[in-house]
């Protein structure tokens, strides 16, 4: 427990308020309901906690895992966690007293300047929850920005980004309509026919859910925009590496699950969403901004801006309702993002593309065929001899994970495995996996 | 003592992590068409390990935090952060748990989940818990969703909201990304609800009454029941901002008074670090009849075997992209277990003993100081407390100068010149003392020498900003080159 009071200070605390028992400062608070019996555990000690942590953990040891799908196992150096987790980040409140508060402050802006770089776009603000909830926030800002209310995304986007983005969108006004894409990848005849005066904005999402390149970038944008609609591009943003950022085929927001920059999978988050646009959106983003200003000496200092955006200022008319963000899995992705620098960034992408290739080619040779002739970063689909749940269920007896069976997101697909290679695959691990695959089917 | 940005540090050709050499024959280059790569790099700064250690340990000194300053921060619940909450929550077998995953392979993380619902419904007297939401905003969002689709669901349609006028700015701001009308109702100076307003707005088109319990002034409303009763008369539901739940844990359960629906903040109330920002949690607590609406997936336990439950065909959908924060889930778990039933109820307690403390040694200085006992933190007026032309802001600016942090201030926005302090249950009673006696010296300052205050903060690593020109002239990153 961490209560410092001494049963004498107790007593010398009731004496200076002037009541003479602690109840008295219950006063209004229904007397019949007090201290009800919760049924709850006693208290355990750390050891006790550490040694019933550790049992659950372990309850849950994997061997291996190909399983992408929005969450990606990278490497994260130590120094990342080491840095992040110091009490004077780790403890710190929202930097509102910015006097108190810049070291927070100035590793937001980098962390601003770095994903701006990274998506080519002119600014990012502070992060948001997760992916999911960047792409609903990003479509409910097209949607009011445009005046229009129809939301396009291929069902090449995730599916559990498409349903938050449905959730927060069920009240606006604004609707999805969805893309069909039988070739793995968003045709632009089908993107042609469904564009309207109506049209808010295309989301397209890049490497997308069955680990395809989008191929036509660039005619897509091209496209949207001359019917009057935004582009918003979902990114892996260790794939930005190497392929084309939603800055340089013209994207007005640019969203992304910063997960795999330096956050470990950990079920599922805490993650950190980012959230880069154009400057003529700026006051319409959502979430805590920082920008750089002067101290009354005239040194450079950092402050939370542009705060009329804001639910603490704004109330109902506010551009989001968020102000809880995602500061220190910020930080950490800031840290990470700053020891790969430039060429590691592009070192990193190149070791997913080259391994998951090679993976491809292996499974190809075991009669795992890729569905779609598309390019593809570190995620590919293939067609499985036998039933993908069958084979993932038996190597999940052995602790490995075998990848995403479709069959659960798409009907027409329930013979599709999708695999994901990332740089901590060695080239045995890939072997040995495709043996493990071979064997699942006999 | 400022520190350069790392884009300044950098230089050509370093790097800080040596990655491994490729093992596998390269693919053929048209692997990847031309027209999809990438034409200029990412302009990431390249520095050493060494380098990016020494920036980033020397920023964390440039921040106040919890580890080295007392925060007195009404609303926002800034305590001890164990540090074996973090060891938990990062090892190894927790780390590398893919969302995905069957749930044969996650057992273990599951039983957590599911017996984390159990506890919060048993101190909070709900009957469900989403722990979905990343946050109290978006728990909030979460729970108005749930009690529209439940209106909906019997053919009601209910578009209005009421909440007091003291409210947090994220109870209208999620109302209305759900798509419903904030009305406010007054608050008089106490903080206590004006029954005669709530009355008369409430009609059969509100759907839902949020109130902050205990309030934002930090006192409990002694006509609860009344009100839910009203409410549920009116056929609307009561929602509790949990923000300010370390007054009642273990000492009443919401439930018992009514509430139907309520959020918590993992971050406040079960210690979770606040991390400059976040991450928190927002878990949602509903009574039976509600708990059809909420997210998926939802964490059932079938014959001694955990699941994730997708199927539900009431459900207002997905908030989170996977199941949630679940290192922040972790943490408030292994809080819960360290403390224990006797520890809760011990940690409400001795936080509204030192918030009382605090309001009795503070009367002297401040001539509207609240008489009656408040819950776990106290709203002080600095109206008329202070010498010439000295504000309530430069009082907490001149709080930094002595190692404190700065109190919320101008919230809740009826009090004037209003700072909320909320000690918490963990600071010393030298702490407080030191706290209290630093005050009154400002309070002498500001009557003495009031420049010095007004002028303030003078130690800290940088001074008052120009907020204006961040504000008119953006500067929101560093352009390379």
């Amino acid at each position: 427990m961490f209560v410092p009071h001494t049963e004498e200070q107790k007593k010398e605390m009731l004496r200076t308020i002037g009541v003479s028992k602690f109840d008295d400062l219950l006063a209004g608070l229904p007397p019949s309901l007090l201290r009800p019996n919760l049924g709850l555990p006693s208290s355990m000690s750390e050891m006790e906690l550490l040694r019933h942590m550790e049992g659950l953990a372990q309850k849950d040891h994997l061997a291996q895992s190909y399983l992408g799908a929005g969450a990606y196992e990278h490497f994260i150096p130590t120094s990342v966690w080491a840095l992040a987790l110091r009490g004077e980040f780790a403890t710190a409140y929202t930097p509102y007293q910015a006097e108190a508060s810049q070291g927070t402050l100035q590793s937001i802006y980098e962390f601003q300047s770095l994903i701006g770089e990274l998506f080519a776009m002119d600014v990012a603000n502070a992060s948001m929850y997760d992916g999911a909830s960047a792409a609903a926030e990003a479509c409910l800002l097209a949607a009011k920005h445009t005046e229009r209310p129809v939301i396009l995304i291929p069902e090449t986007v995730h599916p559990q980004t498409r349903q938050v983005i449905e959730t927060y969108l069920a009240h606006s006004g604004a609707r999805i309509v969805v893309l069909p894409c039988p070739d793995g990848v968003l045709s632009l005849d089908t993107l042609k026919k469904n564009l309207g005066g109506d049209t808010a904005a295309l989301l397209i999402q890049n490497p997308n859910f069955f680990g395809c390149l989008e191929t036509n970038l660039h005619e897509a944008a091209a496209a949207a925009h001359a019917a009057g609609a935004l582009v918003i591009a979902s990114s892996y943003p260790v794939a930005l590496g190497m392929i084309s950022p939603p800055g340089e085929y013209g994207a007005d927001i640019a969203v992304a699950e910063g997960q795999p920059l330096g956050l470990p999978l950990g079920y599922g988050g805490p993650y950190v969403g980012l959230f880069a646009c154009k400057t003529e959106l700026i006051r319409k983003m959502p979430s805590r901004i920082v920008g750089q200003t002067l101290d009354r000496d005239g040194k450079r200092a950092f402050v939370l801006t542009l705060q009329a955006r804001e639910q603490h200022i704004r109330r109902e008319k506010a551009t989001s309702n968020i102000c809880t963000n995602q500061a220190l899995c910020a930080l950490a992705s800031t840290i990470h993002m700053s020891l790969l620098g430039k060429e590691g960034l592009r070192e990193l992408a190149d070791l997913n593309f080259q391994k998951a290739h090679y993976a491809a080619g292996e499974l190809q040779k075991r009669g795992f065929a890729p569905v779609f002739q598309q390019p593809f970063f570190n995620e590919f689909t293939v067609r499985c001899p036998v039933s993908p749940e069958k084979i993932a269920d038996r190597l999940a007896e052995k602790r490995v994970l075998a990848g995403l069976p479709l069959g659960p997101y798409f009907k027409d697909r329930a013979d599709q495995l999708v695999v994901c290679v990332t740089e901590i695959k060695t080239k045995a691990d890939i072997d040995e996996f495709a043996g493990l695959l071979e064997a699942a089917c006999r | 003592m400022v520190e350069t940005l790392i884009f300044e540090k950098s230089v050509p050709g370093r790097k800080g992590v040596p990655l491994p050499a490729l093992d596998v024959p390269r693919a053929s280059a048209s692997a990847l068409p031309e027209k999809l790569r990438r034409k200029r790099p990412a302009g990431w700064p390249e520095l050493s390990e060494p380098q990016v250690v020494r920036h980033f340990t020397r920023l964390s000194q440039l921040n106040f935090s919890i580890d080295t300053n007392f925060y007195p921060l009404g609303s926002c619940t800034m305590k001890h952060n164990p540090k074996v909450n973090d060891r938990v929550a990062m090892l190894p077998d927790f780390s590398a748990l893919h969302p995905l995953r069957p749930h044969t392979l996650s057992q273990g993380i599951l039983e957590i989940l599911f017996e984390l619902e159990q506890w919060l419904c048993r101190i909070c007297g709900m009957d469900a818990f989403t722990l979905q939401p990343s946050a109290g905003a978006q728990g909030e969002l979460t729970g108005i969703l749930v009690a529209r689709a439940y209106h909906e669901s019997r053919g009601q349609n209910r578009p209005l909201v009421l909440i007091p006028d003291s409210a947090h700015g994220t109870n209208p701001a999620s109302v209305a990304v759900a798509g419903l009308t904030a009305v406010t109702i007054k608050s008089a100076a106490d903080g206590q609800v004006d029954l005669d307003d709530l009355k008369s707005k409430l009609t059969d088109r509100v759907g839902l009454v949020m109130m902050t319990i205990p309030s934002t002034l930090g006192m409990f409303e002694p006509r609860i029941q009344e009100i839910a009763a009203l409410v549920h008369k009116a056929g609307a539901l009561l929602y509790m901002d949990g923000a300010n739940m370390n007054a009642l844990v273990g000492l009443l359960r919401p439930g018992d008074i009514g509430v139907d629906i309520l959020h918590l903040n993992l971050h406040k109330t079960f210690s979770t670090p606040h991390g400059g920002g976040g991450p928190g949690a927002g878990p949602v607590g509903v009574q039976k009849e509600l708990e059809p609406f909420l997210p998926v997936p939802r964490v059932a336990k079938d014959g001694g075997v955990f699941r994730r439950k997708f199927d539900r065909s009431k459900t207002i959908g997905r908030v989170h992209g996977f199941q949630g924060n679940i290192g922040v889930l972790i943490r408030a778990y292994c809080y819960m277990r360290l403390q224990g039933a006797e520890g809760l109820l011990e940690i409400s307690e001795n936080a509204i003993l030192a918030a009382n403390y605090v309001r009795a040694r503070l009367t002297p200085l401040f001539p509207k100081m609240p008489k009656n006992p408040c819950m776990h933190e106290v709203v002080v007026s600095g109206d008329g407390a202070y010498g010439p032309g000295v504000k309530t802001l430069d009082v907490a600016k001149r709080l930094l100068d002595y190692g404190f942090y700065a109190p919320t201030i101008y919230f809740p926005l009826i009090v004037p010149e209003a700072m909320m302090i909320e000690p918490t249950e963990n600071e010393s009673k030298e702490t407080l003392d030191a706290f209290c006696a630093t005050l009154e010296k400002i309070i002498d300052e500001s009557k003495a020498q009031p420049d010095l205050v007004k002028n303030a903060p003078h130690t800290t690593p940088v001074r008052r900003l120009d907020e204006v020109k961040a504000a008119r002239e953006p500067n929101l990153r560093y352009a390379p080159r």
